[in-house]
């Protein structure tokens, strides 16, 4: 359901919206380099549990970010109808397990709202601000450098 | 403007060159009975930096490189013994031009003082020889072609000025004729031609197609050079031609300092040099036309691109004989042939790019020489450095990153592995002591040593500051391969006291991490009294590597084959269980550790007993053996190497990933570090981490 992409002007921005265990969720269209179907991952060893393994992206290698386990739903347990979103993220590649794309909403920055001081949830941290749209739903907006994992630093 | 940013990097690059010409000269005219024909070299190439610096206006460089010349001449003329302080000097003076150039070509300050103190050392030679200003009445030597055209940095008052043009036989060739070059130079002013034919050789002796014939016009008038060259527009790159203003004391012999329009420099130096030398009859250079296969400069991204598009060739073949696999196809001996040739020609087509990445090692040995100089002026250590098989080829990435890790160890070895004269006096040793510094093509890696003929490690000191800095267990059970192991540990420094060399703490532990990340190893072998000899062993490219494919559970991995030695399937009496969970392989009587690597990677196995599965026995770089136990052995190949580190990071055990036929992604296993993994006593460990990581 693509609605339209407007020009970025000044205070509009937009996001691509998907859903994880039915809350909305949201990241700055700028991030999105394409969205692709779910494909079996080569597991990584060591790695942290959200994230699910590595995936060929045209000869890259791009690791895979459970984003229910990261935001504290739980490990999901993918199917061919599960979506991963592909990122680029500070001069990384990154791809988001979500259960299904939404939407591209225009979105304008002052409709965006602080998060409320919520109990210590997982997900708090990650997410930057709240959306109300005009059908009553909000948009959770994600910060993609919370949300991976740090660049594992080559120690000896 | 872009051209301008163009014609700078060929500058740059141009002068990269040169320097080594500048550094590899300086050496033989160190050893006894050099070719005079290397100084000339030697000037020339000082000579073309000045001018191509002048070019692009960086004064500091071209005041540096102006008195540096000034005193090559003197040593060209033999006006000025070579002595080992004067050689010393030149070295420092070569040094100090490359830096003037980095400094030039990064737009940093330049270290200002060391300019001053080698500019002031220069004028003092001058000065007991002869003034500056004559020092430009060279020998007359015939006629330079290897002299680009540059222009000089004080423009003198334009009196006139005298053109020197020795057509080149592409001039007449291309239908171009002399007198029409001549009559044009007539119309800018008075002149006053003279033909030179000293180079007309005897009837017998003469070619047709060698011209011999050069031209000295002197004009007066207000011509400039510009003008002039705007005559030569159209052949200078068949012509050699010098233009510099007239002088009184002009004498109609040709003198080759010479100068010319500004812009054209960098580019005219690079046509002029690769185009034929005709007229004079001159000493070709002997090392020179070894190297005079054409070349082109490429951008490297161009290269890279094509690696890449190869490694997607290789993977797309793979995935193609999977499928005619699966289509049953495989039996049809058309089929079959057609496959093995696309195979032949995407490996041969990898090979041959890989060869175009290659370059010969002489790059960094080259740079050696000065860190070596530079580290026995600060150790007071006489030292001299012997280079073997420089012209060995490696990737050309690796060559940029060996420089660092090669200067480490080459400071190391004269800080640490030397001992200083006295003592090896006291030993029946030559005072001065000898780094060798050698590579060569060893069964599919690069191997490059830098050995010493110092004390060797002193292995009890080793050992005692080990366990003082609590590296190991005090009393711990080391072999000295172990020990040894242990000088590679971070924060290690076997010094007392803590040198301006080498020891600020980093040492060889960066090395090793450095050589780890190039995919290599590094290795000590030491002989109390006689000598250190560290070796690094590089794989030939980054980009491929040939590997056994595994199965753990429902995962697919790849151990790279250069660590197999052998695979079976064992028999319950080969096994024996030691402790716990931990089993040993008896194989031809020798006991070797089982690993599971299932259970290193933590991947889950579907429940089966404990005994199937195939071992693999490896052995490691640092000798090192384990058998490594897998579901499956299925297939050996040439994968391509990904990197994880680029969208992940580093993962333990895992050095890299690879694409596989059927697209998916297959790790490639470190077997070194999963070795390491499953040392438990700690001081093997270190020693262990200190080999592996």
């Amino acid at each position: 359901m693509l609605q339209s992409i407007s020009h970025n002007s000044v205070g509009k921005s937009d996001v691509v919206a998907f859903k994880l265990a039915d809350q909305d969720f949201c990241i700055d269209i700028g991030l999105v380099r394409e969205i692709r179907g779910w494909t079996p991952t080569t597991m990584l060893p060591h790695a942290p549990d959200y994230v699910k393994g590595v995936i060929n992206l045209r000869g890259s290698v791009v690791t895979v970010v459970d984003l229910s386990a990261r935001l504290g739903f739980g490990a999901a347990t993918p199917s061919h109808r599960h979506v991963v979103i592909i990122a680029m993220h500070a001069g990384r590649i990154v791809g988001l397990l979500a259960d299904l794309v939404s939407d591209i909403l225009p979105i304008n920055d002052d409709h965006i709202q602080a998060v409320p001081d919520i109990a210590s949830n997982p997900a708090r941290e990650f997410i930057v601000g709240m959306i109300t749209l005009e059908d009553g739903r909000i948009l959770r907006k994600i910060d993609l450098a919370q949300l991976l994992p740090a660049a594992h630093g080559v120690d000896a | 403007m872009a051209d301008m940013d163009e014609f700078r990097d060929m500058f740059f690059v141009e002068c990269d060159e040169l320097l080594e010409v500048l550094a590899t000269g300086l050496r033989q005219i160190e050893q006894p009975g050099f070719d005079v024909e290397t100084v000339h070299a030697v000037f020339r190439a000082v000579h073309s930096v000045k001018g191509g610096a002048a070019a692009f206006g960086l004064t500091t460089l071209v005041t540096f490189a102006h008195r540096f010349e000034t005193v090559l001449d003197l040593v060209r003329s033999d006006r000025l013994d070579v002595t080992p302080q004067i050689m010393a000097l030149l070295h420092r003076c070569s040094d100090c031009l490359t830096d003037l150039v980095a400094s030039a070509r990064s737009g940093r300050d330049t270290d200002q003082a060391q300019v001053d103190g080698l500019m002031t050392e220069l004028a003092a030679l001058i000065d007991t020889e002869t003034p500056e200003e004559t020092a430009f009445e060279f020998t007359p030597i015939s006629l330079d072609f290897d002299m680009p055209l540059s222009f000089d940095p004080v423009p003198p008052p334009a009196s006139g000025l005298l053109v020197q043009m020795t057509p080149t036989f592409q001039l007449y060739r291309s239908g171009n004729d002399p007198m029409a070059l001549l009559n044009a130079l007539r119309k800018l002013g008075d002149a006053d031609v003279h033909l030179d034919c000293e180079a007309v050789a005897l009837l017998e002796d003469w070619s047709p197609e060698q011209p011999a014939l050069s031209w000295q016009v002197r004009l007066s008038g207000a011509a400039s050079q510009p003008d002039v060259m705007s005559v030569f527009e159209f052949v200078e790159d068949c012509c050699a031609l010098t233009v510099r203003p007239l002088t009184e004391d002009d004498l109609p012999a040709p003198t080759p300092e010479p100068s010319a329009a500004p812009a054209d420099t960098a580019p005219v130096a690079q046509i002029v040099r690769d185009a034929p030398t005709t007229a004079p009859p001159r000493a070709v250079q002997q090392q020179d036309s070894a190297q005079a296969a054409p070349t082109i400069r490429v951008a490297l991204d161009r290269v890279d691109r094509l690696m890449n598009m190869i490694g997607e060739l290789v993977i797309k073949e793979a995935m193609l004989s999977q499928v005619i696999q699966t289509a049953g196809l495989h039996e049809q001996p058309d089929v079959v042939a057609g496959l093995d040739a696309i195979r032949q020609l995407a490996s041969d087509i990898q090979e041959s790019v890989m060869a175009i990445r290659a370059q010969p090692l002489k790059l960094v040995f080259q740079r050696m020489h000065r860190i070596l100089r530079e580290a026995a002026d600060a150790t007071g250590k006489p030292v001299r450095m012997i280079t073997i098989g420089e012209q060995t080829e490696v990737d050309k990435t690796m060559i940029e990153r060996l420089v660092e890790p090669l200067t480490h160890m080459i400071r190391n070895s004269v800080d640490h592995g030397l001992e200083d004269s006295v003592t090896r006096q006291r030993r029946g040793k030559p005072q001065e002591g000898t780094i060798t510094l050698s590579a060569a093509h060893r069964s599919g890696r690069v191997q490059i040593e830098v050995s010493d003929d110092g004390g060797g490690i002193n292995r009890a000191k080793v050992r005692q500051i080990a366990e003082d800095r609590g590296l190991i267990a005090p009393g711990a059970n080391l072999s000295p391969a172990e020990i040894d192991q242990l000088l590679f540990l971070p924060g290690f420094s076997s010094k007392d006291e803590v040198s301006a060399l080498s020891g600020r703490g980093v040492g060889l532990d960066v090395v090793r991490r450095e050589i780890m990340n190039l995919g290599g190893r590094v290795m000590i072998q030491s002989t109390e009294g006689q000598g250190t000899t560290f070796s690094i062993a590089l794989p030939l490219t980054l980009a491929v590597v040939e590997g056994m494919l595994i199965q753990l559970g429902d995962q697919t991995m790849v151990l790279p084959i250069t660590a197999v030695q052998e695979t079976l399937r064992p028999e319950n009496t080969m096994l024996h269980g030691v402790g716990h969970g931990s089993q040993l392989l008896s194989n031809r009587g020798e006991l070797i550790p089982i690993i599971d690597l299932c259970t290193s990677f933590g991947v889950t196995r579907p429940a089966e007993g404990p005994d199937t599965g195939v071992l693999i026995v490896v052995e490691t770089d640092s000798r090192r053996r384990a058998a490594f136990r897998v579901d499956a052995i299925f297939d050996q190949r040439q994968v391509v190497i990904k990197s994880l580190e680029q969208n992940y990071g580093r993962v333990p055990g895992v050095s890299a990933a690879t694409i596989l036929g059927d697209g998916k992604i297959a790790l490639i296993i470190d077997p070194e570090e999963i070795l390491l993994s499953m040392s438990n006593d700690q001081g093997r460990r270190m020693a262990a981490m200190a080999s592996n990581g």
